[in-house]
């Protein structure tokens, strides 16, 4: 279980998004977890609810958006979500396979409350 | 008070990332190959990096960074061969991180050809975390079966070579070598897969000739980028 460490590198993201929008805390968290990314979307879930109190996103929720293993084959061009994790091209055969999604752990977007701009 | 979306597509793991890229830059340039060794616990890494050490004699310049929950006892089987090590006790996390090897820049000696950093024993999380290696190295072990890679793609996926250690056992138990091999290169085909015995030696110097080569690769990649 090391979704404690990656949701402490998520709340590194959100200090400083805070920090640069001059926010006061962070509403929301849109998390895409990749197949291939070695994180349970369930458990990270439940690690954001322990890691998130008493900090700017005590009252976030984070959505989590699960992502295939998608890749384009490098022989014939042809891009496919891979099944059963067999990296080999679905239609020509070939092995050598760039992988486009569904490895990492990416923050999509966030919802931010920031005070309201008083006038100067 | 206002609520606002903002965008902001990136990895929650960029520090580890950046740590990492830091850790790589810094050993190439000195020509250090770090290899990275995952497994589950008690596959063996510790004893192939005896025999490794056994193959590997001066002037070859070793070291060896340790992982583990607890203990210090891995290290101490390193500095028994001869070689220094540093064992990092993570305190209860289940991976190293590469700012934990970025704490060790300062003490590591720099006049090396290897650096071995043998993980926290478990298949799942180390597989997430990029130390700085050049090179992944996943042992799987004969007794925890040959159906373990598409269990645990992630580390065969991110690897360049694969161990089936313990292979003297091979015919004793219900392993098939073959169908642990196929699996692993059907995640990842270009994985180079040794059969490896501690206990007799078999595969050893394969994989010690692998490790020069991948060893000069790093100074001929460096070539190419002067």
């Amino acid at each position: 279980m090391h979704e404690m460490s990656l949701i402490a590198g998520l709340f590194e993201i959100l200090e400083e998004k805070a920090r640069e929008h001059k926010a006061r805390s962070v509403t929301a968290v849109r998390l895409r977890v990749g197949t291939l990314s070695g994180a349970v979307p369930e458990l990270l879930e439940t690690a954001f609810d322990m890691y998130k109190k008493g900090t700017l996103a005590e009252k976030a929720a984070l959505v989590t958006i699960a992502v295939p293993v998608k890749v384009r084959c490098r022989a014939c061009g042809s891009e496919f979500e891979v099944d059963d994790y067999v990296f080999h091209c679905q239609f020509c055969g070939a092995a050598d396979l760039e992988i486009l999604s569904g490895t990492d752990l990416l923050v999509e977007s966030i919802e931010l409350e920031t005070e309201d701009e008083t006038p100067a | 008070m206002k609520r606002k979306d903002v965008e902001v597509y990136e990895d929650i793991l960029k520090s580890n990332v950046a740590a990492a890229a830091e850790v790589r830059r810094r050993f190439r340039e000195q020509g250090v190959l770090v290899v990275n060794l995952l497994s589950s616990p008690g596959a063996g890494k510790t004893t192939l990096l005896e025999r490794l050490i056994d193959r590997l004699p001066p002037p070859a310049r070793l070291a060896v960074i340790e992982g583990d929950i607890e203990t210090e006892r891995d290290a101490e089987r390193i500095r028994a061969k001869g070689v220094p090590a540093w064992q990092i006790q993570t305190g209860g996390a289940c991976h190293l991180e590469a700012k934990m090897i970025g704490r060790l820049l300062g003490e590591l000696p720099s006049d090396l050809d290897f650096l071995f950093i043998e993980n926290v024993g478990n298949l799942v999380c180390p597989a997430a975390f990029d130390l700085g290696e050049s090179l992944r190295v996943v042992l799987l072990s004969v007794p925890e079966g040959d159906d373990k890679p598409k269990k645990y793609p992630k580390a065969f996926l991110t690897a360049q070579a694969l161990v089936l250690s313990k292979a003297d056992l091979v015919g004793l138990l219900p392993f098939d070598p073959e169908r642990a091999r196929g699996e692993a290169l059907e995640i990842n085909p270009s994985l180079a897969v040794f059969r490896v015995s501690a206990l007799t030696g078999e595969g050893l110097d394969d994989l010690v000739a692998y490790l020069h080569l991948a060893r000069a690769g790093l100074a001929a990649e460096d070539g190419r980028h002067a």
